[in-house]
């Protein structure tokens, strides 16, 4: 599927400046895969050392936090925007 | 405890030059008072922990988070589940913004939305990254309408939604946000709640208040 990966300012100078990234991806993890693949370094900031997905990390594919649907094996159709949200506490 | 810094001002704007070196509680309530006299400002100006939380917020309709840390937040999070307050979040990050509203028990609360905080090594503070000056403006100024909202019961509150700001590629975002059920601060089955301070990992429900 194609789909769009979009990621916050925090992780755009890992990706050269981009705020979205398409990419070919079955599923949200696939898609991280896939982004992390071109631009290595963005996995490692979504996910742990064990491969799942970061606490501090909300994960949308559309507007559904992927903790509600089927986590990082959640399927994605074609034309999604999957959207990497990290938490911020500045104020 | 906190006073005006000539660097604060590109974006703290209840205050100015003049005031540099006074207490930031003197000196918004002057703003304040100077716009609307018929204005009551309250101030403590005290730093917010679990020995005085309690008591702070005790009696007030809503609470506006525009803390600056993990810590607090999730101290103010358990404070206001305690005391069934609604809190109104805000929180920036050099060029965006998060918006949300935490309705104790009906909707999420902090701790659903974010069961742990980012390791020092992934979360970089403000003073090291930086926030654009206007963008507090922008997400301080919904946390306003958000507020107004609850207190008049007016619209549809960002209860159970995250609204995300990007300043870059100038965008508004919606998230739906859920109630966990297995929330350790608000879910079914959660311990009563203890406020006391928080280490970095702020974890819930430390022992020894
Ligand atoms: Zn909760």
């Amino acid at each position: 599927m194609n789909v769009i990966v979009r990621l916050p300012s925090q992780l755009r100078s890992l990706v050269g400046g981009a705020g979205e990234v398409p990419v070919e991806a079955a599923t949200v993890r696939d898609a991280i895969n896939a982004v992390d693949a071109a631009y290595p370094g963005i996995a490692f900031r979504v996910l742990d050392d064990r491969g799942a997905l970061r606490r501090f990390v909300n994960v949308f594919v559309a507007d559904e936090d992927v903790r509600f649907l089927n986590g990082l094996d959640t399927v994605l159709e074609s034309g999604q925007t999957v959207s990497l949200v990290p938490a911020v506490a500045g104020g | 405890m906190d006073v005006v810094d000539s660097s604060n001002l590109q974006r703290q704007i209840l205050h100015n030059l003049d005031r540099v070196g006074m207490r930031k509680v003197d000196s918004a309530r002057l703003t304040l008072e100077a716009m609307n006299p018929d204005l009551k400002v309250l101030t403590y100006d005290t730093r917010l922990g679990a020995d005085n939380i309690l008591d702070i917020i005790d009696g007030y309709d809503v609470i506006v988070d525009g803390t600056d840390n993990f810590p607090t937040r999730y101290l103010v999070n358990d404070a206001a589940l305690l005391k069934n307050i609604p809190v109104v979040h805000g929180s920036i990050f050099r060029f965006e913004g998060q918006i949300t509203v935490f309705n104790p028990y009906v909707g999420p609360c902090y701790r659903c939305m974010i069961p742990e905080p980012p390791p020092a090594e992934l979360a970089p503070s403000c003073a090291e990254a930086g926030v654009l000056g206007v963008l507090p403006g922008i997400v301080g100024s919904i946390q306003a309408i958000e507020t107004i909202k609850l207190i008049l019961e007016l619209g549809d509150p960002l209860v159970g939604r995250l609204l995300t700001y990007d300043a870059l590629d100038q965008s508004f975002r919606t998230f739906k946000v859920r109630r966990d059920p297995t929330c350790p601060a608000c879910g079914e089955d959660a311990p009563p709640i203890v406020i006391a301070e928080y280490d970095d990992l702020c974890m819930p429900h430390p022992v020894g208040v």
